[in-house]
């Protein structure tokens, strides 16, 4: 391998079948990881493209130029023209369409202008061949001065070729299409004295968006922006010229080299699938079928691996109970890690389910479908057809939901979609649900055919989701932002999925979430089994005797005895105390101590609280939901003599449940997006609000 | 213009949109065909420059045509 690794840069427009490439060049042999100061996912992996060479590839996002639209594509125009950034590429493979190239070479011209060495890599010619469309490569290759290879990224035809000329040196194209005018040329030549730059184009684009190119001092970005003020560069008019001009040197160029133009016959199948998609009635039945077809898998298929997992981790923790010797230490690795680990493995099977889906709608095109279905009717809550992917992903787990919101152009748009995507019941709330409704509703059908329990568990998902839609409601009128809306997007041509895109992509996001969401789960759950095991040090040490004292007459087998002093032990730990602290705050909402003390445990995440209740009521290390059930319904309010969970108390419960943030990850999540805690901290007030007041009123409504 | 028909851009009528409507490829000159709508009558799809694009109602009213 070469000491110094050649950096080559993926660039293309979205659709162009640029993961594909990357996913053929790299392998499994790729991370995923932010660039530096933004959040935006890097995606680099290597690739051996000749026995001596070794090169790093970057999958930069999808962008039609250099001009970004979102927070993804501010990165591209970044790592262009920060020639001493760890990014700059040493090569670029510009990806383009090839049933579809006029678009594709905008960008491509932007990438001579700044000199830098790339390569035109044409995707797609099993599809421009079947359109009836024939380029002059040799012509193409002559004319740009670039070298030109054709590919198939789906079955890797061209890949070979690809790799053996980017093994040898390349240089940049000769031909530059940008020339200043008359008026910018001294505006120009000082940017580009000052900077040293190489090329006249990337001084004009730092007199364009300097205050994109985040890698310059700020100082530096202001001077930019400020002398361009001053000398009246209009950013806008040139940027406009300025494409027209390169769309002017795109045409006569393809006016050359294409032999005989592609019919659009080809595309007749996918507008025939566009009119039952993307019908007036059909459309949304399809949707919703779809969307059906995910709820289903995630709660049924998932259920399988999710309950080998649970017992996995269980078992592992009682034998390291028995493999360690006895200490705190140890102590805090069986029961504190290893279940704090377990929370976060579980959650795995849920996700990928949810984004094999997403992903495989995406590859197929439909997924652009649905952001037209849903656009109109999204809009009037002000969020945004390209709201409705993080709003689904919401189902399985807020995280890589709030990270799908990148796409959103609209920053007001996203924040909304941002704010009310926790309010979407996720995987963590299921197990406090379903608990809480075997406990509750009887288990009847209704008409024989619905089952109670079921109903009204889908019926919390609506109220999650009707919950999510109002807020953003209100948000639209509360937020005053001055930056227009926009929803120009490429719809696709339909087609099969790639099935190692969508492997890849389960991957991806699944390592996100695990890696992400991961530290924080277990660092709050070492802090909570800290906090739940611990307490003033003379009665814990006294529990022992305490309770053997008070238990004496009851005969207790060794089993009962231990399961006693574990709930003995919680009630009198600082997270015990803390429950009985909120015990007058909670008590209009029909809870007790033992209550409160899971929802203290659970604040940082929700499924957190069965464990805990299993504890509270000494059912002790089971985690058998019949058990738990049985034991809850005799569990009895000491003052009026009634059962403790009753309907009331029960539905305000769930209620609190379905409303309360009770994600430490989420917000940290949230964080970050925003840039900031005022966000997060506003949502934690706003649902913690929410679901107290909500749950106030339906115990006050029914008791 | 009604579903299926085709006509000319001649231009655009708000500079902030033109921008990025030019960089999808509605340039002066080029015909643009609008294909169809979304069931409540926004957005709309539009064949331009080669491929199938969405705009928003409002977006694709910034687009002048010669008929």
């Amino acid at each position: 391998m070469a000491a110094a690794k050649l950096k080559i840069a993926l660039a293309g427009k979205p659709n162009s079948g640029k993961s594909s490439l990357f996913n053929q060049l790299t392998g499994l042999n790729q991370k995923i990881g932010n660039f530096p100061g933004v959040t935006v996912d890097k995606r680099t992996g290597f690739c051996q493209l000749d026995e001596a060479t070794a090169a790093e590839i970057i999958d930069l996002p999808g962008t039609y130029s250099l001009y970004p639209r979102t927070l993804d594509e501010k990165v591209v125009a970044e790592v262009f023209t920060d020639q001493k950034g760890a990014f700059y590429p040493d090569k670029v493979v510009l990806v383009a369409d090839a049933t579809n190239l006029k678009n594709c070479l905008l960008l491509l011209t932007q990438l001579m202008d700044l000199q830098l060495p790339t390569v035109l890599a044409l995707n797609m010619v099993d599809l421009a061949a079947k359109s009836g469309q024939s380029i002059d490569i040799n012509n193409l290759e002559k004319q740009l001065d670039v070298p030109v290879v054709m590919l198939n990224a789906r079955n890797g035809t061209g890949i070979e070729k690809l790799k053996s000329i980017l093994s040898v040196p390349i240089r940049a194209s000769s031909k530059t299409i940008y020339k200043s005018d008359d008026e910018s040329k001294p505006l120009i030549d000082k940017i580009r004295n000052k900077y040293g730059l190489t090329s006249d184009y990337e001084a004009y684009q730092f007199l364009q968006q300097a205050e994109n190119l985040l890698f310059l001092p700020k100082a530096d970005r202001e001077f930019i922006r400020d002398f361009a003020k001053q000398n009246n560069f209009f950013a806008h008019k040139y940027q406009g010229a300025e494409t027209i001009m390169r769309y002017e040197f795109i045409q006569d160029l393809l006016n050359k080299v294409i032999l005989r133009s592609s019919n659009e016959g080809w595309k007749k199948i996918s507008y025939d699938i566009d009119k039952v998609l993307t019908h007036k009635i059909w459309g949304y039945v399809i949707f919703f079928l779809i969307l059906f077809l995910i709820f289903q898998s995630i709660f049924a298929w998932a259920q399988i691996p999710m309950d080998f997992i649970d017992t996995t981790i269980a078992q592992l923790s009682h034998k390291l109970d028995d493999i360690f010797p006895q200490g705190p230490f140890f102590e805090l690795v069986s029961h504190g890690i290893v279940p704090g680990i377990g929370g976060i493995v579980i959650f795995i099977p849920q996700i990928a389910i949810l984004f094999a889906f997403i992903s495989i709608l995406e590859e197929t095109g439909y997924m652009s479908r649905v952001v037209f279905l849903m656009d109109k009717i999204m809009r009037k809550f002000g969020l945004n057809g390209k709201s409705v992917v993080p709003l689904m992903s919401g189902w399985a787990c807020a995280i890589p939901a709030i990270m799908a919101t990148r796409t959103i152009e609209n920053w007001k748009d996203r924040l909304i979609t941002i704010f009310v995507t926790p309010l979407m019941s996720c995987s963590a709330r299921l197990p406090v649900f379903t608990i809480l409704v075997a406990l509750i509703i009887p288990d009847d059908k209704l008409l024989g055919f619905f089952n109670y329990q079921g109903l009204v568990l889908m019926g919390f998902y609506l109220l999650g989701f009707l919950a999510a839609i109002f807020s953003a409601l209100g948000m639209k009128f509360l937020i005053k932002v001055k930056e227009r809306s926009y929803m120009i997007m490429e719809l696709p041509t339909y087609r099969m999925p790639k099935w190692s895109n969508v492997g890849f992509q389960i991957i991806e996001k699944t390592k996100a979430f695990v890696f992400e969401a991961g530290k924080t789960i277990l660092a709050i759950s070492i802090i909570l089994y800290v906090l739940a095991s611990y307490g003033p040090i003379d009665i814990m040490n006294a529990a022992k005797e305490t309770v053997r004292s008070n238990t004496i007459t009851q005969n207790l087998t060794e089993q009962e005895m231990a399961d006693k002093i574990a709930a003995y032990k919680l009630e009198h730990s600082y997270a015990g105390q803390l429950g009985k602290t909120l015990e007058p705050l909670i008590k209009p909402l029909g809870y007790d101590w033992k209550i409160g003390i899971a929802l203290v445990t659970s604040f940082a995440a929700r499924e957190v609280f069965v464990g805990t209740i299993a504890t509270i009521y000494s059912i002790g290390s089971t985690d058998d939901t019949p058990t738990i059930k049985q034991r809850l319904k005799s569990e009895v309010d000491p003052e009026t003599g009634l059962p403790r969970y009753t309907l009331a108390s029960g539905l305000s419960l769930l209620v609190f449940y379905t409303f309360a943030m009770q994600c430490m990850s989420t917000l940290a999540v949230v964080k970050r997006e925003t840039k900031g805690w005022k966000w997060p901290l506003l949502q934690l007030g706003y649902m913690t609000t929410l679901a107290y007041l909500g749950a106030l009123s339906i115990y006050q409504l029914l008791k | 213009m009604v579903p299926g028909e085709t006509a000319v851009i001649s231009g655009f009528t708000d500079d902030d949109i033109s921008v990025k409507l030019l960089e999808m490829g509605f340039l002066p000159g080029t015909a643009v065909r609008f294909n169809f709508t979304a069931p409540f009558g926004d957005p709309v799809c539009v064949s331009v420059s080669g491929y199938d694009l969405s705009l928003r109602l409002d977006e694709a009213s910034t687009i002048s045509i010669l008929n």
